[in-house]
């Protein structure tokens, strides 16, 4: 495909642009490496000379158990979006029930309604049920985020699925559930792969439904780790950047082993929130 | 139906190659009622999903906005009922003329320079180089990035008291500006911070969008003697025009929700300088320590109406597209 034509100066260019759209992720890792005393020097430094692992200390001293949260809220959601599109998915593209056109309708509508909207929503009726600061109520409301996604991309990638394929199972006297979960899943694991990591990675990065729903409580994401040690008045930047590159973690991981997958979820029309 | 999201050219294109659609008819006739209650057992979860999860709390949301709350009246219920008037209130207040016009500004502004940039590094990374699917992948970090990172360190690159903007800024002889905390700049800092978000995905579309237009249509016209502008106002514009479209709606539904940008960057401030419809909804909801929910909800209600406008423009466009 890539047919590197003479285009040295091209990649030149294209280093620089790429250097200054990353300016701002240098810049975090930076400042992240910064003492303290440096940290409001000016002009700054441009490279982190006196290096200090303090910033990385703090983190590893308080932002701990709002990294596990976010792990386990995060993979939570990915379970719970699965189960939940990967069935429709199929039904959507294989069995067509009447009315199919129109889920796929609300769930279209659904991708455009703005999260803090469902946050007051949800506000009200966990604060009715008491599951306010609960790690169920947080991955339940940050799976809205990704199920409508989900099930369109589920949709889309098994209607390319080969029809003879699904039939030669049922003729062998399978039922269509089990035709589901030894044919269709297995085939689909790209689909899967795909939508494991958005939904991990939108459930990872949520700060409204984190923000409303488990502001108050003990188990708090690292979205709100970080947005506390802003709003803390002795600001410790060094601190707030080495946090900042710790919830980058697993954007970086995705991008080095699952790039492709990204693309596919990109094009496919990914509306981010 | 013309709903759907994938309709971008590298899925129709799979789509084309696959068997499953001439085939769908002959196996519908295969199969009588027994599919169909299979179809909906495979459906129901989601669907008891949407009704609990999507549309109760959008029907709490509108029930908030039309009844008087207090605190306690939100949490041991019996909150009186009074109609519109919540969103006569928040039509009235001072905040909402400044509001829309910010979330206007902030969302075109957004878009126009998004879609511009996306487009220049589309076409620029359109000519395979050495080196060049790195450095594509690279762009897309900052929209990879969560929210709040970015914004965080946005905040930071563009501080009052030693930001690295304003050592640039003071290289070049210019004054340091007050990024954050001056009305005339709080708007410019936070649509800087979210089209930097925004370029990597309208790059991405819009590079698989012209990777879609046939290579032969440009060595014919080059054949012909057209140059490189005339090839790309004749052939590379129009072929786009649907990829871009979708790319700005998209982009369009995307920034009308913005909130955490915003909200951790200038908290809407100063003075509501930054203040957009949904920063100003959760600060009535959130914001405060006695919360407004009524108000609150009806600012978000109305922000509901301009994003499902804005979507409704993008199914009509896809239907009006899947049909021609």
């Amino acid at each position: 495909m890539s047919r590197p034509t003479r285009g040295w100066w091209r990649t030149g260019l294209g280093v620089m642009l790429t250097g200054l759209m990353l300016f701002p992720v240098y810049w975090m890792i930076n400042v992240s490496f910064t003492r303290d005393q440096d940290v409001r020097r000016s002009p700054p430094h441009l490279f982190p000379l006196d290096g200090t692992l303090d910033g990385y200390r703090a983190v590893l001293g308080q932002q701990l158990p709002y990294v596990g949260t976010s792990l386990v809220v995060g993979l939570g959601t990915v379970l719970l979006t699965l189960i939940l599109a990967a069935p429709a998915g199929y039904a959507l593209a294989k069995l067509r029930p009447p009315g199919g056109g129109a889920i796929r309708f609300v769930l279209l509508i659904a991708q455009m309604i703005p999260g803090i909207i469902m946050a007051m929503g949800f506000y009200a009726i966990y604060l009715n049920l008491g599951v306010l600061n609960t790690v169920p109520g947080l991955i339940l409301a940050d799976s809205t985020i990704a199920v409508p996604f989900a099930v369109l991309i589920f949709t889309a990638f098994m209607s390319g699925i080969p029809d003879d394929l699904i039939q030669a199972a049922l003729v062998d006297g399978a039922n269509r559930l089990r035709t589901f979960w030894s044919v269709v899943l297995p085939v689909s694991r790209n689909a899967i792969v795909t939508v494991s990591l958005f939904a991990f990675l939108w459930a990872w990065s949520d700060f409204v439904f984190a923000s409303t729903l488990a502001g108050g409580g003990a188990h708090r994401p690292i979205t709100l780790g970080i947005y506390q040690y802003i709003g803390n008045n002795n600001q410790q930047w060094n601190a707030i950047m080495a946090t900042a590159v710790v919830a980058s973690i697993p954007t970086t991981l995705l991008l080095v082993l699952a790039q492709r997958y990204v693309a596919a979820g990109v094009t496919a029309g990914a509306v981010k929130d | 139906m013309g709903i759907d999201v994938t309709r971008t050219p590298r899925s129709a294109t799979v789509r084309e190659a696959a068997p499953a659609v001439p085939t769908a008819p002959s196996a519908r006739r295969r199969r009588p009622g027994g599919a169909r209650w299979a179809a909906w057992a495979f459906l129901a979860p989601v669907v008891v999903y949407l009704i609990a999860f999507y549309a109760y709390p959008l029907y709490r949301n509108v029930e908030l906005s039309l009844r008087e709350y207090t605190v306690r009246s939100f949490v041991q219920g019996g909150a009186p009922f009074a109609g519109l008037d919540n969103y006569r209130a928040v039509l009235a207040a001072p905040t909402f003329p400044q509001a829309l016009l910010n979330t206007l500004v902030f969302t075109v502004t957004s878009l126009v320079c998004q879609f511009a940039v996306g487009l220049l590094l589309a076409l620029f990374f359109h000519r395979h180089f050495p080196l060049s699917r790195t450095l594509r992948a690279l762009f897309l970090v900052p929209w990879l990035l969560p929210l709040i990172v970015s914004a965080s360190t946005w905040s930071w690159l563009l501080n009052s008291e030693a930001s690295v903007v304003n050592a640039g800024l003071a290289l070049v002889g210019a004054d340091p500006v007050n990024w954050l905390t001056s009305p005339r700049w709080s708007l410019v800092s936070v649509i800087i911070a979210n089209i930097w978000i925004g370029i990597p995905f309208n790059l991405v579309v819009l590079y698989s969008g012209l990777q879609a237009i046939p290579r032969q249509l440009h060595e014919a016209a080059e054949l012909d003697g057209a140059g490189g502008w005339q090839r790309f106002r004749w052939i590379t514009w129009p072929l786009l025009r649907p990829v871009s479209a979708i790319t700005l709606l998209l982009g369009l539904v995307y920034t009308l929700k913005v909130f955490d940008l915003i909200w951790i960057m200038t908290r809407g401030g100063p003075t509501d300088s930054s203040t957009t419809l949904a920063t100003w909804s959760y600060r009535l909801g959130f914001g405060n320590l006695l919360p407004e929910f009524g108000s609150g909800a009806a600012v978000g209600n109305l922000l509901i109406l301009l994003a499902v406008a804005a979507g409704g423009c993008y199914i009509g466009f896809e239907h009006r597209r899947r049909l021609s």
